[in-house]
């Protein structure tokens, strides 16, 4: 039984009332073929939930994605979430149809990066391994 | 929360933060993992029952225990759940979808959740899975159900961890001739036929019957996700649990468990001096490997025997 390692561990999760979870589902495939273990909460999630699951699981990444442009109200909360759960230290990466107006606003709040549709896979994965690279560095840090 | 002791701590305060981070030390290998281990001797481990889900992908598996879960959740038990989905061959990554049928426990902090990925290991769970369980119970979780990977016939490593396992079947998996097979079915302790609404549920819950009445195996109908047959299965569980500690069945099964977890990890422990030992082994890639491994394992054992000669008893030597 060789222990084989991962890049590491991601959450996607889909907050809010929107159901169009196929961006949400080809970033997930793309993570899993990127090497990363990635667990999906599915669609019709509050903001809570997604933290406690984050928690759970101990991920070094929450992706999240939106598309019925609430996002203003979403990301912030999920943000806040986390942050009440003790958990303010895990980067959160959005994603969906996001007005370039509402990007650098969101990222002040403390949203890791914004990214938009046709924004290249590629692009997406260098930012998950980055952001993952320097989470995990703080998490097997011997203090 | 880098620091072991507030981690150990933060488990048997159940805080949801500690156990997690416990989990991924042990299961990353990190450094302190050895240090952790050491610390969370559960004390409450006999106490608690490790139940272990298995069967085909898609019959159901992750939807029982979401039935299961709420079962003992109305009891006011504390549930742990460690669900398991194969690593990828190819990328080393893993898609672990358990979780999506477990969402509606999210809110409930008694429900302990944690995903994991195979991580290039066979037999149906992970390695780091009997540690997640211990860390589990030490947090008060009773019982922790183990979900096992969608299976086949043969990955059967979740007997040997769980104190009761059941096999989930679903009408189309096979015909009577598949209930005959060697593996899983010999040894699980309930057998549940779910899907029972479908058509052909009859028919194998028969033929199930038929191959399993003579080794007193209980055979169920449930139809998970309309929670029907639950709270039966739920019965036969504690019925089997109940007469095992009597019986003392229990707790020899607990030892041999640790028997082997124990042997299990002296192989792996040996292994990295294993392959430096063969790099310097002359003709390492000629000859039968078995005769190989054999003379690797007499050196061993010859050398460990030089240094410890003068104590030890003639009759070793």
């Amino acid at each position: 039984m060789d222990i084989q390692q991962c890049r590491g561990r991601i959450l996607i999760g889909k907050p809010g009332l929107d159901g169009h979870d196929r961006g949400a589902k080809i970033i997930a495939r793309s993570l899993r073929d990127d090497g990363f273990e990635v667990i999906y909460t599915g669609i019709r999630r509050t903001p809570e939930e997604i933290a406690l699951t984050a928690i759970q699981e101990d991920v070094d990444v929450v992706g999240l994605s939106v598309l019925s442009g609430a996002h203003n109200e979403l990301f912030p909360e999920v943000l806040k979430a986390l942050h009440q759960a003790k958990g303010g230290d895990i980067p959160v990466i959005g994603g969906g149809i996001i007005p370039e107006e509402d990007i650098q606003h969101l990222k002040e709040l403390g949203m890791y990066e914004i990214f938009t549709s046709g924004t290249p896979v590629q692009t997406i994965l260098n930012t998950f391994r980055e952001a993952t690279e320097k989470y995990r560095q703080r998490k097997h840090k011997i203090i | 929360m880098n620091d072991i002791d507030e981690i150990v701590k933060g488990i048997y305060l159940k805080e949801p933060r500690a156990i997690g981070r416990a989990i991924s030390i042990i299961e990353d290998g990190d450094q302190r993992a050895g240090a952790l281990l050491k610390q969370i001797n559960a004390k409450n481990i006999q106490e608690s029952t490790i139940l272990g889900i298995t069967g085909p992908i898609g019959t159901g598996k992750s939807t029982i225990i979401n039935q299961l879960i709420a079962h003992y959740r109305k009891q006011g038990n504390r549930v742990g759940i460690v669900a398991i989905d194969p690593s990828s061959p190819v990328s080393g990554g893993a898609f672990l979808g358990d979780r999506i049928r477990m969402m509606r426990h999210a809110m409930d902090k008694d429900v302990v959740v944690r995903s994991m990925a195979t991580r290039g290991k066979q037999g149906g769970l992970c390695a780091a899975a009997a540690a997640a369980v211990r860390i589990m119970i030490c947090s008060g979780c009773d019982p922790v159900i183990i979900e096992t990977v969608g299976v086949g016939q043969a990955e059967i490593d979740v007997v040997r961890l769980a104190d009761i396992t059941i096999l989930v079947l679903a009408p189309g998996v096979g015909d009577e001739i598949q209930m005959m097979k060697a593996g899983i079915i010999e040894i699980a302790d309930i057998v549940v036929v779910n899907k029972a609404e479908c058509p052909g549920a009859d028919s194998l819950f028969m033929e199930l019957e038929n191959v399993l009445h003579q080794r007193n195996c209980t055979v169920c109908r449930v139809i998970a996700r309309e929670a029907y047959g639950i709270e039966k299965l739920a019965v036969f569980i504690g019925v089997i649990d109940k007469e095992r500690r009597k019986s003392g069945q229990f707790t020899n099964k607990r030892k041999q468990t640790r028997e082997t977890e124990i042997i299990d990890y002296a192989i792996e422990m040996m292994r990295d001096e294993l392959r430096r030992r063969l790099k310097e082994y002359p003709g390492n890639y000629t000859g039968d490997p078995r005769t190989i491994a054999r003379k690797l394992i007499d050196d061993i054992c010859i050398a460990e025997l030089d240094t410890s000669k003068r104590n030890c008893p003639e009759v070793f030597l």
